[in-house]
């Protein structure tokens, strides 16, 4: 009663995925802002991965396969990691700058507002012009697909659909992980770029040019593989190299999501190490 | 209402000495502290640099677990109650924005507002009330970075209010600030506190903020809960003297022999002197009457006890 009466003085309040919205939708128009600026950020974005592009294609010129992929398959993985990894890199690519936020308090500013921490770090500073590499990852596999000869289904249609967010979650789930490692590590941005970019240029490849070791460890340790080789794999029916079966990338959703689950454990973990430590 | 209660509160970092990490030495920055807030108090938390102020703020806000004792906020535990806490809660670091940068301020308070997941109906008033009494219409449409330290205080403040916190908490509000600035902001706090019954923590060095905005202090010095009262019982507690300030008709030789008052300053050849003494000894008139019996006194003063002296004296007194 008492609430009912103070709702209809005050009106109903926004809902959690309203309040999201209103965060999102300003951060993304400011960015907005000026268009011409925000296309060459978008570029500058992309050209990592455009230059990416050219060295798969120029170890091609050399050899017609490398592992287990020829240079059409190598380009279907290279647009499948891309294309994930900007998507991760756009909504959780500021979790780097978490050494930053600790260092200035605007953490401390965070833990004072009614809203999970790790929402408002991804909400605040959402980067568009970093789907740059999305872009670059979309054009390559606009090209590679009708390259492959797939014999096509409808659970080989949906993997594909879904692999660039499969991958996007998983890029995404390496981003908090390194992000919450920051909690303990003091000022180390760096670990970051290694664990995420490191990540990233293994998934670019195929498992298959790892030693087993490194192997079993993209795909067992930080799954990487699971963003966008072993998917390819399960699509163009390829057996995949010991250690890393082909398909295994039917699993890529589900490892997903294993993942993501244990990246927010840790950040769990890590937020409550900072509170426990006061930074 | 009992807002916040700390009891036994103890908060101890561990600092690493020597470049081997061998030895370990333990501080306490809060050191088994208890007191209890109650709803529409005004408190001030003083104490110098490193006293323990912030950590305590932290501790209440949930940023920060205690290592000893206990504190609740409205009752709640504040690290695991924290969005529980944080609703009903606005907090002010003065050294650090809750602003985004590249934002006008308008969009700031409108995110502010989602986040807090207010109604129109609810925030839009207030957010009007707020540009009003802290004049912030000529700048509210330019980026937070654009803006001068009070402008951009102010915008801070009208933050960490708009959602009509119970608990209002500022850490050094008004470092940095000029004068007029300052007072303006203080005179705003006083009455949204008042008019909205809410409880006020001021944590500062500034005593003028004390002496403004607070009914009752909390003075800390090295993590210890050193005193808890008004400014009247501190200035009573440490024997604080007040100063008459005597200005003579002619010049005369430095007044030191008058009974129970102690001469502190001489000026122009003798024509003003300034002697202390202590109220529960003696009284302005008695001594008034002793200097008027040597020559005769042309204007006269009394200065209140300066609460940095008094605290400078408490701090004195628990043997720093």
């Amino acid at each position: 009663m008492v609430e009912q009466a103070r709702r209809q003085r005050e009106g109903t309040p926004p809902s959690t995925a309203a309040a999201y919205r209103t965060v999102l939708a300003s951060r993304l128009r400011a960015q907005l802002q000026y268009p011409v600026s925000f296309g060459f950020d978008v570029v500058q974005a992309a050209l990592g991965f455009l230059f990416g592009l050219v060295e798969v294609l120029g170890i091609f010129h050399n050899v017609p396969v490398l592992a287990d992929l020829d240079v059409r398959a190598a380009l279907l993985v290279y647009g499948l990691a891309a294309a994930g990894f900007g998507l991760a890199n756009a909504v959780t690519g500021q979790l780097d700058t978490i050494p930053t936020y600790i260092r200035t308090g605007t953490l401390e500013t965070m833990l004072v507002r009614p809203q999970p921490v790790l929402a408002q770090i991804l909400t605040s500073d959402v980067t568009l012009r970093r789907i740059g590499a999305s872009l670059v990852g979309a054009g390559t596999l606009a090209v590679a697909l009708p390259l492959n000869h797939v014999a096509w289904t409808p659970a080989k249609v949906a993997l594909v659909v879904v692999t660039p967010l499969v991958g996007g979650l998983l890029f995404a789930a390496l981003f908090l992980a390194a992000g919450a490692l920051q909690f303990w590590l003091v000022d180390a941005a760096e670990v970051t770029s290694a664990f995420v970019y490191g990540g990233n240029y293994a998934a670019a490849y195929s498992a298959g040019v790892f030693p087993l070791p490194l192997r079993l460890f993209v795909v067992f340790a930080v799954p990487v593989s699971f963003a966008a080789y072993l998917p390819a794999a399960a699509i163009l029916g390829l057996p995949g190299p010991p250690g890393a079966p082909g398909p295994l990338g039917w699993a890529a959703p589900a490892v997903a999501l294993l993942v993501w689950f244990a990246a927010m454990r840790l950040w769990a973990l890590g937020l409550r190490h900072y509170t426990g430590a006061g930074g | 209402m009992t807002v916040i209660e700390a009891v036994h509160l103890t908060r101890s970092f561990e600092r690493r000495a020597g470049r081997l990490r061998r030895s370990r030495t333990t501080v306490r920055a809060v050191d088994d502290v208890s007191f209890a807030v109650e709803r529409g108090e005004t408190i001030g938390y003083i104490g110098a640099n490193g006293a323990g102020k912030s950590t305590t703020i932290k501790m209440t806000t949930g940023i920060l677990v205690p290592t000893g004792g206990s504190v609740r906020t409205f009752g709640l535990d504040p690290v695991p109650a924290r969005t529980a806490v944080a609703r009903r809660l606005g907090v002010v670091f003065g050294q650090r924005s809750q602003l985004w940068w590249d934002l006008p301020l308008r969009e700031s308070l409108r995110l502010l507002a989602a986040i807090h997941r207010l109604p129109a109906e609810r925030w839009r008033p207030r957010e009007t009330e707020l540009v009003e009494r802290l004049e912030l219409a000529d700048f509210l449409g330019r980026p937070v970075r654009q803006l001068s330290l009070g402008q951009r205080m102010r915008g801070e403040v009208a933050a960490a209010l708009l959602h009509e916190p119970e608990l209002v908490v500022l850490d050094e509000p008004t470092v940095g600030l000029d004068v007029l600035s300052k007072e303006r902001l203080r005179t705003f706090l006083r009455e949204d506190v008042a008019a909205r019954g809410a409880t006020l923590l001021l944590a500062t060095h500034d005593m003028d903020d004390v002496r403004r905005l607070c009914e009752r202090l909390l003075v800390v010095d090295r993590g210890r809960l050193v005193y808890d009262g008004d400014i009247p019982g501190l200035v009573a507690r440490v024997g604080a003297r007040r100063v008459l300030v005597v200005d003579l008709e002619q010049p005369l030789p430095p007044l030191t022999d008058v009974p129970d008052a102690e001469l502190v300053a001489v000026e122009g050849d003798g024509v003003r002197q300034r002697l202390a003494f202590s109220p529960e000894r003696t009284t302005a008139a008695a001594v008034l009457a002793a200097v008027a019996g040597r020559a005769p006194v042309r204007d006269l003063s009394v200065e209140e006890p300066d609460i940095e002296d008094v605290v400078r004296r408490l701090y004195l007194a628990s043997g720093r």
